[in-house]
């Protein structure tokens, strides 16, 4: 046992997954710009670097240079503090979400010592196996609403204000239809550890087995990460930009990570909870993950390309009267497949 | 462990006094959802990761943003600093009865004598043992409640809707 040897090595796990995850979100931003380009007919950025490959260094060193102005009558700390929020709320639950399964030998040599790195799961592709896992996603999935409502009322602005509002109404009432549809895999899984659901969707993914599940979650994701067609909290015609009006520079910038962080997180919950996370034939498990993950992050952007945007009453009547029972009708199927088959 | 404990004490006190002592309503529903993760993190230190989550996802994630939703919508401006009447009488009386509830509970406090502690049970406070014990031991309790927050639920309906029509 040697706590600062051991420590030291969950830093470095942490910050190479981080690390990862930030380049993942910059890609993520020229992948979509690249994916709309195509769907468009245009080429997309291909003026930085080779086909555009280094776009996303780009826009930050332009963003990090942008004048940083706040509105004489916004209220400061929480102008500030909002985008803090938004980026957090983006980054914390990938603490939970497995990404392989053993990276790491059981015990290493390092100066000569023996280290046991099963404590902690250390070994594994996790940083912490706990076993709330998908309650604890929740709870930080559900504090990022935070971060857009104190934007728009610290901002000082009626488009901001009601940008806030219309986003914090969106969440509330589609957390509800997502908790509830991610009921059905916990029945299946019989656990709220995000490792042992992936280990037990080993033989089969959890999307044979919860189809109607499935789509209401990913509707639900969609609408959480107020992606199209429900990114009703930006349209551009009514709200100028929502609770972002206000904002330039790396705040923005911060904002936009937020808003990719949670398109990659939710497409990785996804893969996780539906798809079998890092289970695959012949390639290694990190690469059956990344693989599922962009996939689906192409599916957000796909959708983002083709689909309209919804009325809000049209957002409200699907989240309430559609989503909300058919969840409840989901849990109650499955129940009843558990029990007589 | 103590000192954890006593970071989070000490927050939530502190922001409970801020929530109470801000004039702006919108800081104060912010200090209170600081107070929230402040409970949260001490019912973590008790081994209680259920209800630390359930604290976050209902309190903090659901609760706190109607009510920052309701005092936006009512109060745009920022209200005036230093124009409330003084309610002289009434702040010698709160002040009165916080004291003396809080003497009273130090008092009772410092009075008991608690029996040694026993082992804690295995897996306590994880989701399946909350779960095993609500839906056998606490069931009747468990299914009023949910019979009253029907209750509550067609209510809220009601009322909103005979101010529709």
């Amino acid at each position: 046992m040697n706590l600062p040897l051991l420590i030291g090595v969950m830093v470095v796990k942490i910050l190479v997954v981080f690390v990862v995850f930030l380049t993942i979100i910059a890609y993520t931003v020229l992948m979509e710009r690249k994916v709309l380009g195509f769907i468009q007919f245009r080429y997309g950025p291909n003026r930085v670097g080779p086909w555009g490959l280094l776009q996303p260094l780009a826009d930050a060193i332009k963003l990090i240079f942008k004048e940083d102005f706040t509105p004489p009558a916004a209220s400061k700390v929480l102008f500030i503090m909002a985008p803090m929020i938004v980026g957090l709320t983006a980054f914390l639950p990938l603490a939970v979400i497995p990404f392989a399964d053993k990276i790491l030998p059981d015990t290493i040599q390092i100066y000569g010592q023996t280290l046991d790195l099963t404590v902690a799961s250390l070994n594994r592709g996790v940083i912490a196996d706990i076993n709330i896992g998908l309650l604890y996603v929740f709870a930080v999935a559900s504090m990022g609403v935070y971060g857009a409502v104190i934007g728009g009322w610290a901002s000082n602005n009626k488009y901001s204000l009601l940008g806030g509002l219309r986003l914090s109404a969106q969440m509330i009432s589609y957390e509800l239809a997502m908790g509830l549809a991610v009921i059905g895999v916990l029945m299946l899984a019989g656990t709220l550890s995000l490792v042992q659901i992936v280990e037990a969707q080993k033989n089969m993914w959890f999307i044979v087995y919860q189809p109607l599940g499935f789509l209401l979650f990913t509707i639900a994701a969609f609408a959480e990460c107020a992606r199209t067609p429900f990114d009703l909290i930006e349209c551009e015609n009514e709200l100028v930009a929502g609770y972002q009006t206000e904002y330039s520079s790396m705040k923005w910038g911060l904002f936009m990570m937020g808003e990719y962080g949670h398109v990659v997180i939710a497409s990785a919950l996804i893969t996780t909870l539906y798809l079998g996370g890092w289970q695959g034939p012949f390639l290694p498990p990190v690469v059956w993950f990344l693989l599922k993950t962009f996939a689906f992050i192409f599916l957000f952007i796909w959708v983002r390309g083709t689909f309209p945007r919804f009325r809000f009453d049209q957002l409200m009547y699907l989240g309430w009267k559609v989503l909300l029972p058919l969840s409840l009708v989901n849990i109650l199927l499955t129940g009843l497949f558990m029990l007589y088959f | 462990m103590q000192i954890i404990f006593f970071l989070l004490a000490a927050t939530a006190l502190i922001s409970g006094i801020m929530v109470v002592i801000q004039v702006n309503p919108v800081r104060s529903a912010l200090f209170l959802v600081l107070n929230f993760f402040a409970l949260a993190g001490i019912y973590l230190l008790a081994n209680a990761q259920f209800i630390a989550a359930i604290q976050i996802i209902v309190y903090a994630g659901a609760i706190m943003v109607l009510f920052l939703f309701v005092i936006m919508l009512l109060n745009l401006r920022q209200p005036e600093e230093g124009g409330a009447q003084q309610h002289l009488g009434q702040k010698i009386f709160g002040a009165t009865l916080a004291g003396g509830t809080a003497a009273l509970v130090i008092y009772t406090i410092s009075k008991i004598k608690l029996p040694p502690g026993k082992e804690m049970v295995e897996g306590f406070g994880t989701t399946e043992m909350v779960a095993k014990s609500l839906f056998t031991e606490y069931l009747l309790p468990f299914e009023a409640t949910s019979i009253l927050l029907l209750v509550a639920v067609v209510g809220a309906v009601i009322l909103a809707k005979s101010r529709l029509d």
